[in-house]
């Protein structure tokens, strides 16, 4: 299962839980296993169905290209750190 | 100058070589076209009505006497935007964010900053349309305004939107703030972090609003033809980013909107928004004619994107072996008159070049009456490290420890978790740390009284994204290569470097051309140091189909299986016939005649950026008697990766360098008690100049990036991060104050000495 690092500002959604595993095969099943686990979280990650403009979501390292559909391996270790396009509306 | 230090063990034909720039001759003589030298046929002359306040609600705007003024042929005013006819149902949650781009293009119902576009005239003549926009009548009820961060963000403070609140990913404070966004980052355990400190020093630091100074104005020119179609001819970094934002401006289709990037007079981030041409376009759009609109030199400054002004503090632990146990920060950043500041790059930034176990990280985008913020080259992070490198310089010269061993026993490396998460690759730090303290510079003795040396680090992520490159082989030969990445920084040569290097041929026949975005696929922004990594990777996929085309190819001709051919170094071969042996040039003038031409395509949107880090030294001498600062020597050392170009990696770190040093001694926009900025031209905002400066030395560290297939990182964000905190150390050494406020100019300096 994939290893989900949980944003600081997200931690009072998560009881504190720092990091938690997650049974995904792309960065979508991802945010509904971890809504399963703590519900509410999906909304603070999303917006308009999408990953939020200046959320990225890095995986193993990289930065996810392909949004929610973006492929996770049951050894993978799935980050959300800030996107870079700062000065863009 | 100290030679540069390849630690790739790769040796290339064309890569790694200082040829000559394609766009050379045209640039040097004058030819090359830029976005104010376009002429189209019934051409008009725009001019925009700006904002005499830095805050005010517009409460009537009456353009008749404009419309009426002889040669006016198009008046256009917020009412024109789309967003104008636009319901909250019909954008849903678009709604403010679409609201925000359109009063940024055009205010509606309050003027954010002074220079905020109000209304905008066409006319026969340049001063046809000056004196029109006189004769438009704006009615103002005056705000007080928030200027910069510590105001915007007290309770009582004037609110520049009374429908934005704090958003702390997605849960909005209760009431309406002017802080637009937090976000945190937290690692380890701060407290026990601090606890395990045996030295814990807490500093607050400032900078002012600077810009990035590219020598060329912002320009459009648009024509919106009757059937729909609308092309628009500009100054951009990204000419696809503006296809996207005048498409979302307008409502238009995005395949109805073709842009043209000309040559490009210097952007270093700040001309990727779309000022003018939803404006051109509009007036187009009413007049029926092409518009060309300019920015003088004081819209510029009042009215595109400079850097944030800040706010920062930072608390730092350190054990007495020089180990740092806990990090606190607090970073606060302009984000202009609407939100996204790059507070979070900052952030991210911030304490990237240690290893540190404990630590939390507050970011505050503030929305405050100037012009809203762009990115300039590593937005956010030359603060960010201005106030990080100066604490550990300060914790250093209190510890009597070298400050280059301080950073070498923090430094970060492979396989160090970042505090925002993820865990480095192979990087170039320690290497970096270890050719400062290798060099003459560093070794010199620095001696004389009011003199000072600084060191410090710095970080950018460097970038991926899209880019698209298509290359044709010519019967001669030689290939053109066509690319969607505007040349700022002689990214024509690195793109043709690569793709030579991927066929075999000499650098000379690779013709490169940037085209408009109705000639290429998508392709990011050239920004974010990102250019010769992707669009190189680009070129190299798109010159590795030639190569399988030409192959494919030499099959036919020689009527064998694929699999028996190979092509190495630019010629084509048999494996087992030594008889049957092409090279490209000579396959290249038998393809019309044996199924035509060849074209190789790629889009590519890759992964495997490579991490950048720099490490500088600086010498100053302060005049106790003015405060003025010189810069006696300064040595700027950088992990680029593979240099593809050396030259131009060593133009990107001597102009970081030199945008650095003004940062950090005299630019700032400086506004009076209204919010008007007084010094809006190059004669009073003192940027420095060849006569200000020694010869930057620089030295390439060449750490291969394993992600790219030559081993490019980028070059052009580093540069600009370390001079702040190095000068400021630096002038801190010399004069035995610390600096923490910039500009440190000479009356700064004289207030901090007093």
């Amino acid at each position: 299962m994939a290893t989900v690092y949980i944003p600081t500002m997200l931690l009072p959604v998560t009881g504190g839980v720092r990091q938690t595993e997650v049974e995904a095969r792309n960065v979508r099943q991802l945010i509904n296993g971890l809504e399963e686990q703590f519900p509410g979280i999906k909304d603070r990650i999303l917006e308009n169905n999408e990953v939020r403009s200046n959320l990225a979501v890095s995986i193993d390292g990289e930065v996810a290209r392909m949004g929610l559909l973006e492929r996770v391996s049951e050894s993978s270790e799935v980050h959300f750190v800030p996107a870079i396009s700062g000065g863009q509306f | 100058m100290a030679s540069n230090i390849v630690l790739s063990e790769v040796e290339y034909n064309v890569v790694g070589k200082r040829h000559l720039r394609p766009d050379g001759v045209d640039k040097v003589t004058g030819r090359a076209q830029y976005g104010a030298d376009v002429q189209l046929t019934g051409l008009l002359q725009g001019k925009v009505l700006r904002s005499p306040h830095a805050h005010a609600r517009i409460k009537s705007i009456d353009t008749s006497a404009a419309e009426a003024y002889p040669g006016v042929h198009a008046v256009v005013t917020a009412a024109d935007l789309s967003f104008a006819s636009l319901s909250r149902e019909q954008l849903g949650g678009d709604y403010q964010r679409v609201k925000f781009a359109s009063n940024h293009v055009l205010a509606s119902e309050k003027a954010l900053f002074k220079g905020h576009p109000i209304a905008a005239v066409a006319a026969e003549s340049q001063h046809v349309a000056e004196e029109a926009v006189k004769l438009i009548k704006v009615e103002y009820e005056v705000l007080p305004p928030a200027m910069t961060v510590r105001q915007a963000m007290e309770p009582n403070a004037s609110l520049l939107h009374e429908d934005l609140f704090t958003s702390e990913l997605g849960e909005l404070s209760d009431k309406p703030s002017n802080v637009a966004s937090h976000m945190a980052f937290e690692t380890g355990d701060l407290e026990q972090g601090v606890q395990q400190a045996d030295v814990v020093l807490e500093r607050e630091f400032e900078t002012a609003s600077v810009h990035q100074g590219y020598i060329e104005p912002h320009n459009s020119t648009a024509f919106w033809n009757t059937d729909g179609q609308l092309n628009i001819w500009c100054s951009t970094q990204g000419p696809f980013v503006v296809r996207t934002s005048v498409a979302d401006i307008l409502r238009h289709p995005v395949s109805r909107v073709k842009v043209t990037p000309m040559e490009i007079g210097g952007g270093f981030g700040g001309k990727i928004t779309a000022y003018l041409e939803p404006i051109a376009a509009l007036l187009s759009r009413k007049s029926g004619r092409p518009v060309k609109v300019l920015m003088s030199r004081t819209e510029v400054f009042e009215a595109s994107g400079p850097a944030p002004g800040t706010w920062m503090k930072v608390k730092l632990g350190v054990t007495n072996e020089g180990k740092i146990t806990a990090a606190d920060i607090f970073l606060a950043f302009e984000a202009g008159a609407f939100p996204g500041s790059p507070v979070m790059q900052g952030a991210a930034c911030a304490l990237a070049c240690y290893d540190v176990p404990n630590a939390r990280i507050n970011g505050y985008d503030v929305v405050v009456n100037k012009p809203k913020t762009a990115a300039y080259r590593a937005p956010g992070s030359p603060q960010a490290a201005f106030a990080v490198e100066s604490v550990i310089d300060e914790i250093c010269e209190q510890m009597g420890m070298d400050p280059v061993e301080f950073r070498l026993r923090n430094a970060s490396r492979e396989g160090v978790r970042r505090v925002e998460g993820p865990v480095f690759r192979r990087i170039g730090l320690v290497e970096c740390l270890e050719a400062v303290r290798n060099h003459d510079h560093y070794k010199a003795p620095l001696e004389g009284p009011n003199r000072g040396r600084g060191v410090a680090a710095g970080f950018w992520f460097n970038r991926g994204f899209q880019s698209a490159v298509n290359i044709s082989v010519n019967p001669d030969g030689t290939v053109n290569l066509i690319e969607g990445s505007v040349d700022i920084g002689g990214s024509r040569a690195s793109i043709a470097q690569q793709a030579a290097e991927t066929l075999g041929i000499a650098y000379e026949d690779v013709k490169p051309t940037v085209v408009d975005t109705d000639s290429i696929g998508y392709t990011m922004v050239t920004g974010g140091s990102r250019t010769t990594f992707a669009t190189g990777w680009a070129a190299i996929e798109a010159a590795e189909d030639v190569k399988t085309q030409m192959v494919e190819r030499a099959a036919r001709i020689w009527d064998t299986p694929i699999e028996d051919v190979q092509y190495i170094d630019g010629v084509l071969s048999h494996k087992s016939d030594p008889e049957l042996r092409m090279t490209f040039r000579e396959l290249a003038r038998q393809l019309l005649g044996t199924g035509g031409g060849i074209t190789g395509a790629s889009n590519v949107d890759p992964s495997g950026e490579g991490n950048g880090f720099g490490v500088h030294i600086v010498d100053v001498e302060v005049d106790p008697d003015t405060g003025k600062t010189t810069i006696l020597r300064y040595t700027a050392v950088q992990d680029a990766g593979k240099a593809i170009h050396p030259s131009y990696v060593e133009g990107q770190m001597q102009g970081g360098v030199v945008q650095g040093i003004g940062w950090a001694l005299n630019e700032e926009y400086f506004f009076n008690d209204q919010g008007q900025m007084m010094n809006s031209s190059f004669l009073d905002y003192r940027m420095p100049t060849a006569l200000d400066l020694p010869m930057i030395d620089t030295v390439i560290v060449e750490v291969a990036n394993p992600g790219h297939p030559y081993g490019v990182r980028g070059v052009g964000e580093v540069p600009i991060v370390p001079p702040l905190a190095a000068i400021g150390s630096a002038i801190s050494h010399a004069v035995g104050q610390r600096i923490d406020r910039l500009p440190a100019n000479p009356g700064a300096v004289l207030e901090a000495m007093s």
